[in-house]
């Protein structure tokens, strides 16, 4: 039997937040940093609860059956969150690394700031979605609100409906891939060409994120760099 | 912070348990705003040619029978005071406008909180869970109600300076967010005879919507005017006889969630709010766009 199949067979750890109190649910996903414990974790009945599956830092999966509060698998490392629901604010703020998967919609601020891994959201996303992200790579299979990569320093976001007003206000060097309509570019953020290297990102970034969609529909969007201070000898740093 | 919730019956099953389920949501929101809570419930319309008041007394000991008497003797009738902890319902048989206009300059240490023909706000200082049991909230039937639960940015906590905030005869306003040029505002409206009873920057949102309305605007487009005059941050949910409506400001910092099924409509700042509904986890739901008015209201049969 390889690693993997026995994954598969082995026994789902189900955590009912109906009768569990959620820090206890969190400190035992956090134990698993640093001492072995079940791969795999079904979280039900969160019913809107905040910081579900937050601060993770192990090689888990953990699916969410509902819809979940503010700040779910924020700060995620290397762990795989999956919610098979919608998520409110801040979901996957400041993630490091790893996977989360929200199946339906997300609300404001999702993947804030984030420093690595990816995002997929297969609804809408909110506003401010990719604000200040960092690095980590953000698909969505619908459209997102206003303000959305504000400030975003590098990483990509995707968006595979429509973008609100200001996106990408502010931009440094992450990459904004939209197949819709853009309501209005922030300040210093325009469309660039779509290179063999951007397709390449795109269709991979869509591939791990299972949507499929035409990377040819695609437009990309990104800093004039006439607002900040950019040095081309710099560039690697981005 | 603070916390909105809002309910909108379709079934006469969920007008039958509206306090129930209204209780349980406020409950939920408890953390949001642990200051003070509030609720207006639309229920039990008073007859034609009667209006109802929602008075409130400081004074524990309050002789509402007594002040019901007095109010027969002036118009005539003979309704009992219906009691909950601070506050009193009293239907008095004139219109809503002499009924607070007597109340107010006969009995000027009582606050008149709500008047109309089927609003009904009570609110008090504390927190949220306890105000639910003190009020005993559970027990009212209705058709829509909205509540609030109160984390205070702007002014003192007060029983007046809780939510909802009347905003006319049946009209009523719940604020998330806090608003900057409250003071101009409340100023300019005083001017045009809008009266204000605290510095709290909702209820000049209030009283903004009533000069509104009282200049003839509808209560979609007194709303869509909040977007030009008023500055600051709000989710607003508003409401009427009939219905409520929901405003947020165009930045959208401030939450709200909504979301329908065949038995109900809910708002709230959270899902968790509407998690406690019957049917929630097949309820369509939805985020309410940044300065778009959403409005429901009864359908005349």
């Amino acid at each position: 039997m390889t690693a993997v199949a026995a994954r598969e067979t082995a026994a789902v750890e189900v955590v009912d937040l109906g009768t569990t109190s959620l820090r206890e649910l969190n400190q035992r996903l956090h134990d698993l940093a640093t001492s072995p414990g079940p791969h795999a974790w079904r979280i039900v009945n969160p019913n809107g609860a905040h910081a579900v599956a937050c601060g993770l830092d192990a090689d888990v999966e953990v699916e969410i059956d509902g819809h979940v509060g503010y700040y779910c698998a924020g700060m995620n490392k290397r762990a795989t969150v999956r919610v098979h629901g919608n998520a409110s604010t801040g979901l996957a703020e400041n993630m490091m690394s790893g996977l989360v998967v929200v199946e339906g919609n997300a609300s404001q601020s999702a993947g804030a700031s984030g420093h690595g891994g990816l995002l997929v959201v297969r609804g809408d996303a909110s506003a401010r979605c990719g604000i200040s992200m960092k690095g980590l790579d953000i698909v969505v299979g619908g459209s997102v609100g206003h303000m959305s990569a504000f400030m975003a320093q590098t990483g990509a976001l995707v968006v595979c409906g429509d973008a609100g007003e200001a996106l990408g206000d502010s931009i440094y060097e992450a990459r904004l891939y939209v197949r819709g309509e853009v309501a209005s570019l922030g300040a210093d953020c325009i469309e660039k060409e779509l290179h063999e290297e951007h397709r390449a990102q795109l269709a991979s970034l869509l591939e791990v994120a299972e949507i499929d969609a035409d990377v040819a529909d695609f437009r990309r969007y990104g800093s004039a760099r006439q607002l900040y201070n950019f040095k081309i000898d710099n560039a690697a740093a981005y | 912070m603070c916390g909105i919730v809002g309910l909108f019956a379709k079934s006469p099953e969920v007008e039958e348990r509206l306090g129930m389920h209204l209780a349980a949501m406020l409950a939920q929101m408890n953390d949001r705003g642990p200051d003070s809570a509030g609720v207006a419930v639309y229920r039990d319309p008073a007859p034609s040619g009667s209006s109802k008041l929602t008075l409130f007394s400081a004074d524990p000991r309050e002789d509402w029978g007594g002040l019901a008497r007095q109010l027969a003797d002036v118009f005539g009738g003979a309704a009992e005071p219906r009691v909950r902890a601070s506050h009193a319902v009293l239907v008095v048989e004139t219109d809503a406008e002499d009924a607070e206009a007597w109340v107010r300059s006969n009995r000027p240490d009582l606050r008149v909180m709500s008047a109309g023909s089927a609003i009904e706000i009570y609110k008090e200082t504390g927190l949220p869970r306890e105000f639910v049991r003190e009020f005993g909230l559970e027990d009212l039937q209705g058709t829509h109600a909205l509540g609030h639960t109160r984390m205070a940015t702007e002014s003192r906590v007060t029983t007046e300076g809780s939510h909802p905030f009347s905003t006319g005869f049946d009209l009523c306003l719940v604020h998330n967010g806090s608003l900057s040029n409250h003071n101009r505002l409340r100023a300019n409206l005083r001017r045009e005879g809008i009266e204000f009873q605290t510095e709290n920057d909702t209820e000049v949102a209030a009283g903004y919507l009533a000069w509104r309305m009282r200049e003839g605007a509808s209560l979609e487009e007194a709303l869509e005017s909040c977007l030009d005059d008023l500055d600051g941050f709000y989710t607003f949910a508003v409401g009427t006889k009939d219905g409520f409506a929901v405003l947020r400001d165009p930045i959208a910092c401030k939450p709200a969630v909504l979301a329908e099924t065949d038995d109900w409509v809910a708002m709230g700042s959270e899902w968790r709010a509407i998690s406690v509904l019957p049917g929630s986890a097949d309820a369509r739901m939805w985020e309410p766009q940044p300065g778009v008015v959403y409005v429901w209201e009864k359908v005349a049969a």
